[in-house]
């Protein structure tokens, strides 16, 4: 086997120093009675080549999204990453080093984190970021609980304009422990009276902004509010990269603000390896959780950074730990900091605005298609749109036309029939006239 | 006219080995000093050339950011060197030994990688249409199959995102199960030497944590667990036990831990932190198990990044089985069907909810199967069985100077040692590990278990050889004779040799500087401008 570097001869030798007759004997702890004596019920080692062809034969059955028109965004958006980011995460010193508990020899890793923290403070203008959580979902879920320790409360309050499966993430994390949350219904134009469902018992408002529905939510008189009640505004983004041209939630007011940073640096993998961001208040800063990296010195009085705050954590605090997390998103967030680095502010800002620019060309044709409204007045590079039919239907006719168009609502809250003509669409900078126009061309023809 | 002889010298100058030169950048040749970024990008520069953008008109509302994002940016050249200077300052797997107990660093297979990155696999749309990637939903099957096999269960939530994720949402069907059958058992019982996410994930889903002692040979004694569960009768929610635990050993009395917890109305969630030493030799479900994570990133191989990403599928028992999460794949004659919302499931399927949004963690599926279809079924037992003979072979090259906390007997993938080796000697388990360092090794897992002194826990895995096995035995021994004979310098001060001396983390804790600031203008006093 070609991993595996001992030999038969090794095998034997290494068997007779350490003084037993056969391997099994150093599995004889194992009940006889449940001892597997042959192999799995699974084929046997298989060469590279025969690796390579079944799971090329796997691959070629989808439909990348690089190859066709393609306007699905709904919390995951196709963007060019440039090719030194994915150069640079096969670093053998990078893909293939474990987290950084031995500081004086994984520095690598823990700038780039503290790079990382300061790119995500900055672009969400809060004071502390942490390494990075799995998801902007489970990061999501953890703001809540978050939010729950620093009020001592346990209501939460979410947008209808919040990700469906990000609510449901929240719902599944509070049903099981028992605190309470408040869905308000889907919200696609950003009209939802939040302000009225929040109380003295509030713990958190959980706000999306862009919203799934793509609606740009002015979060400020809702901040106002929750501090009114001690109450904590958690701003949500699905969209790293509107925030190289929108007002940051940190500006309006959020205390806790957590997101997808997949948009930079990574790529679409069918939903992940993704990297959650997450930043908060510095006073807030010891109830936040996930890992942590700061600055210090050495011996010799060098700067170097290590895993700070660690008594927050599960392996020092155990049962009394802030969060459960043992791991973050290395990895994606070593992507997200280089993709980041690479683009600078002058190069977000111009991503950002190319973003919106065709968001708004595809607004313009779609409009302009007969029987289609537009619902967002103000939005980044994603809009929903109202379609005269149902739009489940319209996305698998348009996808036959070779046009991948788009989120039908109804996909992810299926019961809720006054959603099921909604299309959430999505346009990025690899989108091209071309691709625009073949998709309003098509859109046409089905729905005429 | 003679030759000139006077061309380069070959030989090695005259300077002593001891001379070291402080130079003027602090660089040691290929040792470089690297600033943050920050330091040295700036707000005009980028690293990427997008198209042009011309006539854009803004449809934001009055949402448009107005202050600087103050993201300092690197020209391609400066990107590329930056990080390949920071990678410099790391040790990997693909550079060296790297014993951590429990966390299993081995062989991390370029085929997975290039595999992950099929734009099949990688360039798919979680929410694009589903009858457009039928080939994902294929291959998150066969994954599923062969984590089933491997496991002998019946069904598995994929979802998980990583360990820890994993043994959440196992507790979470545990949960959901007991609410099903009309209970509400609030303990949760837990070994003193399991990892610090069991508990933290038993707390959080409000269930209260009662540690259970190890009795003298590192395993669960019976005898405590009998009075425990009597003590909390017709209040026991589960069990959540490492096995192979993390002393090393396998838990002999496992069935009889599971028909105990089962008899007393719970369920017995297995930390499968430590599955790579028995694949191919023994199947959790076979033991009693009614939920356990897989570390794909450790048994599977699938690269740990500097921390992440991990992946976490749960395989679950019959009884567990119906409250798997969304989503899930469901096997029809029809054949493969996504299950995202509950209006899509049937009676027999009562999903308790949602991990995370999409479908998990697929570029590290793609890995993970590329790892398995490698093996093979004997390649997995081989690989299993080699982990464990390299670690007994380090036990036996080392157990005559390091001291076993339970006795000389075989272990399994790993091996632990306490540091009652090192009384009287003046040097710590930490200063023990920080020379190791010094040497070219990565550090094992220090202080872990919290049920011995000092732990040192060390698990090789298959991926080393047989000479680098030795020559590993040989500096352990060296640095312990060294410790025994009194050296203590070798190691109160270690690494004298990494890019960082040791580090100041108490000092870090106490005033924390998570991000980077601008410094402060230097304020030029008239004496100073002298």
């Amino acid at each position: 086997m070609r991993y595996l570097p001992l030999s038969n001869t090794d095998r034997g030798d290494m068997l007779a120093r350490i003084g037993v007759n056969s391997i099994d004997d150093l599995f004889a702890d194992i009940p006889e009675n449940v001892r597997l004596e042959g192999l799995l019920d699974l084929p046997k080692r298989a060469s590279e080549m025969q690796v390579e062809r079944k799971l090329s034969a796997m691959a070629e059955k989808n439909t990348s999204a690089g190859s066709v028109p393609f306007f699905v965004g709904a919390g995951a958006y196709k963007h060019h990453v440039p090719a030194t980011v994915d150069h640079l995460i096969q670093r053998s010193e990078f893909l293939t080093s474990y987290t950084p508990y031995q500081p004086e020899i994984t520095q690598g890793t823990l700038q780039y984190l503290f790079e990382f923290q300061t790119q995500v403070a900055r672009l969400t203008a809060m004071d502390v970021a942490n390494a990075s959580m799995y998801d902007g979902s489970t990061g999501t879920g953890e703001a809540v609980l978050m939010a729950h320790r620093v009020t001592k409360r346990n209501k939460a309050v979410l947008s209808g304009g919040l990700h469906p499966q990000y609510r449901e993430v929240v719902e599944g994390l509070s049903n099981m422990s028992g605190d309470r949350v408040v869905s308000l219904p889907a919200d696609p134009m950003g009209t939802e009276d939040i302000l009225s469902q929040i109380d003295d018992e509030t713990s958190c408002v959980v706000v999306q902004s862009p919203s799934f529905y793509g609606q740009l939510i002015d979060l400020k008189p809702i901040a106002e509010k929750a501090h009114q009640h001690k109450a904590l505004l958690i701003a949500v983004f699905t969209e790293v990269v509107s925030l190289g041209l929108i007002e940051p939630p940190g500006t309006q007011g959020a205390d806790i603000v957590v997101g997808e940073g997949q948009s930079i640096g990574n790529g679409l993998n069918f939903g992940g390896p993704y990297v959650g961001l997450f930043a908060t208040r510095q006073k807030y800063v010891r109830q936040m959780p996930g890992r942590l990296c700061g600055e210090t010195v050495d011996a010799e009085g060098k700067r170097g950074f290590v895993l700070t705050l660690s008594t927050r954590e599960q392996h020092i605090r155990r049962d009394k730990a802030t969060s459960n997390i043992c791991t973050n998103s290395g990895l994606c967030c070593l992507a997200f900091t280089i993709h980041m680095a690479l683009l600078g502010q002058a190069g977000l800002t111009k991503l950002a605005r190319i973003n919106h620019g065709n968001a708004v060309r595809l607004r313009k044709l779609l409009s302009a298609v007969p029987g289609v409204e537009v619902l967002n007045a103000a939005y980044f590079n994603e809009f929903t749109l109202s379609l005269p039919k149902v739009a489940e239907d319209v996305v698998e006719q348009l996808a036959e036309r070779g046009v991948l168009a788009g989120l039908p609502v109804s996909r992810l809250e299926p019961e809720n029939k006054d959603l099921a003509n909604l299309l959430v669409v999505a346009s990025t900078e690899v989108n091209t006239d071309e691709d625009r126009a073949a998709f309003a061309a098509a859109l046409k023809e089905v729905l005429a | 006219m003679s030759m000139n002889t006077q061309g380069r010298p070959t030989a090695p100058g005259e300077a002593g080995e001891s001379f070291r030169p402080k130079t003027f950048t602090g660089n040691r040749a290929l040792d470089m000093e690297e600033p943050l970024l920050f330091e040295f990008g700036s707000l005009e520069t980028t690293g990427v050339d997008l198209d042009e953008e011309d006539g854009i008109e803004f449809e934001l509302g009055a949402f448009e950011r107005k202050a600087d994002i103050g993201l300092a940016g690197l020209a391609e050249p400066e990107a590329m060197r930056h990080y390949v200077r920071l990678s410099r300052n790391n040790y990997a797997i693909d550079s060296g030994l790297y014993p951590l107990g429990s966390c299993t660093m081995k062989h991390n297979p370029r085929l997975n990688e290039k595999m992950a990155r099929l734009p099949g696999f990688s360039d798919i749309h979680p929410l694009q249409p589903v009858s457009s990637v039928p080939g994902a939903l294929e291959l998150i099957d066969e994954l599923a199959h062969w984590l089933m096999v491997s496991t002998g269960t019946h069904a598995v939530a994929m979802s998980p995102k990583a360990g820890a994720h994993g043994e959440l949402c196992g507790m979470m069907a545990i949960k959901a199960a007991h609410t099903a059958a009309g209970r509400d058992p609030k303990i949760v019982l837990v070994p003193e030497s399991a990892h610090g996410t069991n508990p933290a994930t038993a707390a959080l889903l409000g269930f209260k944590v009662v540690s259970i002692d190890a009795k003298e040979d590192g395993t669960v004694d019976l005898a405590t667990l009998k009075n425990t569960i009597a003590e909390h009768a017709d209040n026991i929610a589960g069990i959540m036990l490492t096995n192979p635990n993390t002393c090393g050993l396998f838990e002999r009395d496992v069935k009889e831990i599971a028909d105990l917890i089962h008899d007393a109305g719970g369920f017995f969630y297995c930390d499968g932190a430590n599955f790579n030493a028995i694949v191919g030799k023994a199947r959790p479900g076979d033991l009693g198990v009614d939920a356990m994570h897989i570390n794909l990133h450790k048994t599977f191989s699938t690269p740990h990044g500097g921390g992440g990403p991990g992946s976490g599928p749960v395989v679950l028992s019959d009884r567990l089985a119906p409250y798997a999460p969304l989503p899930f794949i469901r096997k029809s004659d029809a054949g493969l069907e996504l299950v995202e919302t509950n209006a899509a499931t049937s009676d027999d399927e009562q999903p308790f909810g949602r991990m995370t949004a999409f479908h998990g963690q697929m570029g590290m599926y793609v890995r993970a199967l590329s790892y398995m279809m490698s093996h093979g079924s004997d390649g997995l037992k081989q690989a299993s069985e080699d982990a464990v003979l390299n670690a007994n072979y380090i036990r036996v090259g080392l157990q005559d100077l390091m001291s076993l906390p339970f006795g000389v007997r075989p272990c399994m993938h790993e091996v632990l040692f306490d540091d009652s080796f090192l009384k009287d000697s003046g040097v710590t388990t930490l200063d023990f590990a920080k020379a190791m360092i010094d040497e070219g090794y990565h550090p094992m897992t220090m202080y872990f278990p919290l049920v011995v002194h000092g732990a040192m826990l060390i698990e090789p895995t298959e991926s080393e050889s047989r000479a680098s096995l030795d020559l590993f035995v040989a500096t352990m021994r060296d640095l312990v004779m060294s410790a025994q004979r009194g050296e203590t310098e070798r190691f109160s001060g270690a690494p004298y040799l990494a890019p960082r001396r040791r580090l100041d983390e108490t000092g870090a804790a106490r005033k924390p500087v998570l991000k980077w600031t601008e410094p402060e203008p230097a304020q030029v006093t008239p004496e100073a401008a002298e």
